[in-house]
């Protein structure tokens, strides 16, 4: 019994392929768009996890100098000397031009078992490991990289880090040039009879990093992922949600004739849900397919997003993983429980006996459209409230997502609202508004979801738009000099700055070390007094004077991101080379680390040992080329070392672009996804509204004037869509730049409007409305007059 | 009658309306036996329709029995009044009620199939009989309004029923096409011995079968 | 690290790679053991780097003032990958030391490794010292030779011990003068022992403090190739009889059951008669099961020459050392026609 309700019910997809194919399309999309995210941010998340647990990491404590600098190697032998279980690991880049290598130096020999020295487990030849020329062990992707040349032999091996090779410390040591471990590992378990390490030694014990800093760097970038896969997915719903209902619309006669020939309820209900489990499962699968290639394509995208953004190594391939497939078809099963609840509820509730005529499956009442509309405001002041009052990224998200909804709750209402304005001048317009009204309960979810879709999309690219605005300024000014010169070494930039010297304007030199502020790793600059600085400089607040009270050197400038993340204000101390006061805040776009800037007398009292090997020339623009030129060439500096200021820029923008790709991308895909559900919900209307039609036909109207009606009220709606999104992209731009990007970032943009952008994307909502209405205006402009004629026989 | 196949007994049906409790059916006892056939005529909202309903348990009497050969179904819940329906009723609409993704055998055979006595051979006989063998395969909405109620009627018949209950059959057709539907069907029922309860509105329909009742105001009239 | 330890002890049996006895120096650069050595010391107590593998191997019977019998062996091994010496990290030279302390009811076993070049393990001859982290074999001998006098510790997480020996005799040489012949193909080391120390010392168990006292036996050996293709492990004693004469016996095992074996009988006064093969035989009399292996715990060790037939006991079957490299090593008694205490080694019981 249960096969032959199924059968009979299901056929109904043969018959109508098309409706079917929408259907899995819409669950595809939306279980693809947030599977697709989902596995982008699980595999960020395990390359995260798998960098934690390079070396143990994540397990054994690590001894290192305050300074952060290398540990000495008398240091290190004589901790061991005393019995203490600790093993040196020597880590440093290798470069050359654009290609780098960050090099893992350990000990085998010393290393505790947790360090789990990935390679000893292999297959290894161990002399040539241990000694000349030695081996690099490098994952595959980072095999297959442009890397530095002259490394020693690379062979592939799992659970190396991207962008790194381990290799025996004697490899590292010979290639960085140097003999003292940048630190030291510790065993878990240490001798008996020994003092604890802490205090046999002056060097820093920090302790095993559970979650890394990357992680918790990170969190808001994949929390701006997930929040955009999940809207994506909310709206693939809407289209799974028309889809349900049309088709439940459609077979409401053959559900009574089932009942009525004696097949249960229940049995009615078990084969509904049986068979849209079985399509879920099937779109699912589709669905899976697909979003393991969206996030297989965009994953290259998120991992230059990562390292542009926060210094983060990430492969940009993706690994399948069964679990993350069995949760995303666990989604695809609840998202369509969720969309068909509304249909299956309707059947249930069905009374056997009602005369069994179609009727518009969302007619929300009046009364309906009020509540949504006092349910909006509503949410609108609880935003405003989050916005006001909340703390943390999760209060900005909740703040958005208040201000998102709560516009898609409003959307009925206000376009009701908006239809009332208009004043019809004849009985036919007057026809044409009160059959729009009608119809909007009906397209309101459909509506909703491209509200949401051009909201999002002007809120991202306002935002993105902003940035990329407010980066090119700054880059303008931070990017002063014009000509930017790396030498050899120290004493090579030396010789070079002195003979450069009586040709040029000005010589600044570019110098910095690595320290650890608050626990956390930051940048020390040190700056030359020049007014390339004074004058270009951008400060977001300062003390009088600022430049001077740095050249004196017992004041610091600190960027936003080291300002907002420990509360730092102008006249504050900074606990650097003995207590500095922050005399200046300057914007520091995409850099996830703290900097401060120092005068460059204080800069080489504090970091004797460090000295300047980049510098940067001013000069007059036009001279700029040749100098540059008789740099390569007299004084023997490689290509790349010289570098003018339109290079770096140029450079800079291209690191910028890539990074928003992955946004620009799912942006796109959104919105395709809520033309669908248009598409989907104006087929639907349009079985339905024959009745409504056909008496206009038959009092003379012509089925061409019909059809552009439909045509004229497609576009109308979607034009008052896209006028209500504005407002409401704006106020997601606004919550986007001014909180959850402080929250996320650690700086405040200011909000540029971009209106072209806006034109661009009105004629997008409209062509999109558009294509979605061509379908059933071309069959009501071809309807044969039979079919109109219909509507009347089979009316009782 | 000794052992009727379906008799209703003092039968009666109120409805809610604007202007208070509209009384369907007041007091209705009926009977009929294998092989009977029984017209009930009456004027639009005399309860006819209601009456047929009540008998194959698409609704429920406020007082009264219904019982299908000899089980009470007014105290049974949905489901068993669906497996009584699917296995011992057959009805016939005047909207024909067809499944309209289904094949013409497929309509024919579904009732037989939710019962799960689907006999091939005889759903091919009544197909034959109702000159339905050359459009098997066809989909409803390709048939004319007399071949599509000559569906329903087959499909009435497949699972072999003890009551068929007709409502308004000829309806929706024409009076050439519905006298020669009727004919097929009093023949059928004659043969496969079922009893036959028809709804019509029109006394040269109802002259047609063995007996007749007429339905007034709630009431059975002679 | 399994699989390095592994390799370094598999790099002594890849010796068949130098071709025909091994005279002068083998293909891969390293030097190989000849006959009549003479030897230089102190500098002869120092590495050889040029040769693949050495040690520095002590073992002591010891009794505590509890009473009980103990055990201590110290080790240092050297393996080099390449016959070169660097002072960087760089060196080729990886050294790996074991401890092991053996009581009647425990074992306790440890390991360090570490390279040569920096400065974390070496030997250095004047003043004689070889170490490794902090666990050291020091000469404390200002007249003599060096090994006359020595100070020896080790530790570990969870026992450590610390010891003073002194030498009631000279430096005795095995084989032909220190040319200690492996297998019937010629596989030789150079090999030399202080069997006669007598020790006092504390041991340092998870219990507490012991003071110990008793004797000790220190091996010096060093080849390229010290074992031959087929041959599987080792059974190795040092005997000290209760007359003050020493024996030291080894057998070498080969895949098909056969065995080399080779002695070296030691007078009180350090007067040595070597023994070839054939002519000590090894017999196992009893197993036990120890590390999931079993191992002949209980020996039968006859030498016809020196009217010799004794039974061995060991003070812990379980002497098993748990190191990447893993082997047993322990205390013994016999009974028999002599009586005494030694240690045994056994290796190769896979």
């Amino acid at each position: 019994m249960l096969y032959t309700a199924l059968q009979s019910l299901s056929s109904h997809w043969r018959r109508r392929p098309g409706q079917f194919a929408m259907l899995v399309l819409g669950l595809a999309l939306a279980t693809a768009l947030w599977s697709g995210v989902q596995a982008i941010n699980a595999e960020a998340r395990a390359a995260y996890d798998r960098a934690a647990a390079t070396l143990g990491q994540d397990q054994l404590a690590r001894l290192e100098r305050a300074d952060g600098r290398p540990v000495a190697l008398e240091t290190y032998l004589a901790l061991r000397a005393q019995g203490y279980l600790v093993s040196p690991v020597i880590t440093g880049e290798v470069r050359d031009g654009d290609t780098r290598l960050r090099l893992l130096g350990i000990d085998p020999l010393t290393a505790p078992p947790q360090a789990q020295t990935p390679a000893l487990d292999g297959d290894l030849d161990l002399a040539g490991f241990f000694t000349d020329p030695g081996i690099l062990l490098v994952s595959a992707e980072t095999a297959a990289l442009p890397l530095p040349p002259g490394l020693p032999p690379l062979r592939i091996a799992e659970n190396i880090p991207p962008n790194a090779a381990i290799t025996d410390i004697s490899t590292a040591a010979r290639l960085l040039l140097r003999q003292d471990p940048s630190y030291l590992l510790v065993a878990p378990e240490q001798p008996i009879g020994l003092a604890p390490l802490s205090d046999a030694s002056d060097l820093i014990l920090r302790a095993p990093d559970s979650g890394s800093d990357i992680a918790r760097l990170t969190d808001s970038f994949h929390l701006n992922l997930t929040a955009f896969g999940l809207l994506s997915f909310g709206v693939g719903l809407f289209i799974v949600h028309a889809a349900i209902g049309l088709a439940f619309e459609q077979r409401r006669a053959t559900i009574r004739t089932l009942r009525a020939l004696g097949t249960p309820l229940r049995t009615v209900l078990l084969a509904l849900g049986l068979e849209l489990t079985l399509i879920s499962v099937l779109a699912g699968a589709i669905g899976i397919a697909l979003g393991y290639l969206v996030a297989a394509g965009l994953m290259p995208g998120v991992a230059g997003t990562l390292r542009g953004l926060y210094g983060a190594d990430v492969e940009g391939v993706l690994r399948f993983s069964p679990e993350w497939a069995v949760s995303a078809l666990i989604i695809t099963l609840a998202g369509t429980a969720a969309a068909a609840a509304q249909a299956m509820l309707r059947t249930a509730r069905m009374p056997l006996l009602a005369p069994a005529m179609p009727r518009a499956w969302a007619q929300a009442s009046g009364g309906g459209i009020r509540a949504q509309a006092l349910a909006a405001l509503a949410l609108f002041a609880l935003g405003g409230g989050l916005a006001l009052l909340g703390q943390g990224l999760l209060a900005a998200f909740g703040c958005l997502a208040c201000l998102l909804v709560g516009a898609a709750l409003a959307l009925p209402a206000l376009m009701t609202g908006a239809l009332k304005l208009i004043r019809p001048k004849s009985a036919f317009a007057e026809w044409i508004l009160a059959d729009t009204r009608q119809q909007i309960p009906g397209l309101s979810l459909a509506l909703m979801a491209l509200l949401l879709a051009l909201s999002a999309n002007i809120g991202v690219s306002t935002m993105v738009g902003s940035f990329r605005a407010t980066f090119l300024g700054w880059l303008d000014q931070r990017l002063a000099s014009e000509l930017y010169v790396t030498a050899p070494s120290a004493d090579d930039a030396a010789r070079l700055m002195q003979a450069l010297a009586p040709q040029v304007d000005a010589i600044l030199p570019i110098v910095s070390a690595e320290v650890r502020l608050f626990d956390l790793p930051a940048d020390v600059f040190g700056i030359a007094d020049h007014p390339t600085y004074r004058d270009a400089w951008p400060l977001l607040s300062a003390a009088p004077d600022p430049w001077a009270q740095l050249e004196r050197g017992d004041a610091v400038l600190v960027n936003e991101q080291l300002s907002r993340r420990e509360n730092l204000r102008v006249g504050d101390m900074l606990p650097l080379a003995g207590g500095l006061i922050i005399v200046g805040v300057y914007s520091d776009y995409g850099n996830p680390n703290g900097q401060a800037i120092v005068s460059l007398s204080r800069f080489s009292e504090t970091f004797p040992t460090i000295r300047a090997t980049r510098f940067a020339i001013r000069i007059a623009p036009e001279e700029a080329p040749a100098l540059a030129t008789r740099l390569r060439t007299e004084f023997g500096l490689p290509e790349e070392a010289v570098t003018n200021q339109a290079q770096v820029k140029a450079f800079s923008i291209e690191v910028f672009d890539q990074t928003f790709l992955v946004t620009g991308a799912l942006n796109v895909l959104t919105l395709g996804v809520a033309g669908l559900a248009l598409l989907t919900s104006l087929l639907t209307l349009a079985n339905l509204r024959l009745p409504q039609l056909a008496p206009l036909w038959a009092i003379g109207t012509s089925r061409a004037t019909l059809a552009a009606v439909e045509m004229a009220r497609s576009l109308t709606l979607a034009a008052l869509t896209f006028l209500l999104a504005l407002p409401t992209g704006l106020a997601l731009a606004w919550i986007l730049l001014a909180l959850v990007n402080v929250e996320a970032f650690g700086w405040r943009l200011p909000m540029r409007i971009f209106p072209p952008d806006w034109l661009a994307l009105f004629g997008l909502a409209l062509l999109a409305a558009a294509l979605a209405a061509l379908g059933s205006t071309i069959r009501l402009a071809r309807m044969a007059p039979a079919r109109l004629t219909q509507v009347f026989a089979q009316e009782r | 009658m000794t052992n009727p196949l379906l008799d209703l007994h003092d039968i009666r049906k109120t409805y809610p309306s604007e202007a208070g409790p509209l009384r369907v059916l007041d007091g209705v006892s009926l009977s009929l036996g294998a092989g009977q056939t029984l017209a009930l005529t009456g004027e639009s909202g005399s309860g006819k329709s209601t009456l047929l309903h009540l008998a194959g348990g698409l609704d429920q009497p406020d007082s009264g029995a219904v019982r299908l050969g000899g089980q009470d179904i007014g105290t049974l819940d949905d489901a068993a009044r669906a497996k009584v329906r699917r296995n011992r009723v057959g009805l016939v609409f005047q909207q024909f009620n067809l499944v309209p993704s289904l094949t013409v055998g497929s309509n024919i055979a579904l009732q037989a199939r939710l019962a799960g006595r689907h006999d091939p051979a005889f759903a091919a006989d009544l197909a034959a009989r109702l000159g339905l063998a050359a459009m098997l395969t066809r989909y409803p909405e390709e048939l004319s309004g007399g071949q599509q109620q000559r569906v329903a009627i087959a499909r009435a018949l497949a699972h072999r029923p003890d009551v068929i209950l007709a409502d308004e059959p000829t309806g929706n057709l024409d009076e050439g096409t519905g006298d020669a539907v009727l004919t097929l069907l009093l023949e059928l029922v004659a043969e496969t011995g079922a009893a036959l309860l028809m709804v019509t509105h029109s006394p040269r329909l109802a002259n047609r079968l063995a007996s007749r009742l007429h339905l007034s105001r709630g009431v059975l009239e002679g | 690290m399994l699989r390095l330890l592994a390799a370094l002890l598999a790099l002594s049996t890849t010796a068949h790679a130098q071709g025909f006895a091994g005279l002068g120096a083998g293909a891969d650069g390293f030097a190989t053991p000849v006959p009549n050595p003479s030897f230089s010391f102190p500098a002869d107590h120092g590495p050889h780097p040029d040769y693949r593998i050495e040690w520095w191997y002590l073992t002591a019977t010891l009794t505590g003032d509890d009473g009980r019998d103990y055990g201590v062996q110290w080790t240092l091994f050297r393996s080099a990958l390449l016959p070169t010496t660097s002072d960087d990290w760089t060196s080729p030279q990886l050294f790996m030391g074991h401890a092991g302390l053996t009581t009647p009811d425990q074992h306790f076993s440890a390991e360090r490794l570490g390279r040569g070049g920096v400065g974390q393990a070496g030997v250095s001859t004047m003043p004689f010292r070889a170490f490794i982290d902090d666990w050291h074999m020091t000469s404390t001998a200002t007249t003599g030779d060096a090994f006359d006098t020595i100070t020896l510790a080790a530790r570990s997480t969870d026992f450590a011990y610390d010891l003073s020996l002194g030498a009631t005799g000279p430096l005795i040489f095995h084989g032909q003068a220190g040319f200690s012949v492996k297998s019937a193909n010629g596989q030789a080391s150079y090999y030399y022992s202080q069997p006669f120390y007598t020790v006092t010392g504390t041991l340092t168990l998870p219990s507490g403090p012991i003071t110990v006292t008793g004797n000790a036996w220190l091996d010096r050996e060093w080849s390229s190739q010290p074992l031959s293709e087929d041959q599987e492990g080792w059974d190795w004693f040092s005997l000290q009889f209760d007359s003050g004469a020493r024996l030291m016996a080894f057998g070498l095992r080969d895949a098909d059951g056969g065995s080399f074996t080779s002695a070296t009988w030691i007078e009180p006064d350090g007067t040595t008669t070597p023994y070839g093969d054939g002519a000590v035989t090894l017999t196992p009399l009893a197993t036990s099961t120890v590390a999931d292996r079993t191992l002949p715990t209980e020996w039968r060790l006859q030498l016809p020459a020196r009217d010799l037939d004794i039974e061995t006991t060991p003070l812990n079957p379980a002497a098993w050392m748990d190191t990447s490299f893993p082997y047993w090593e322990g205390p013994i008694r016999f009974t028999g026609t002599h009586h005494g205490r030694g240690y045994l080694e056994m290796t190769g019981y896979d």
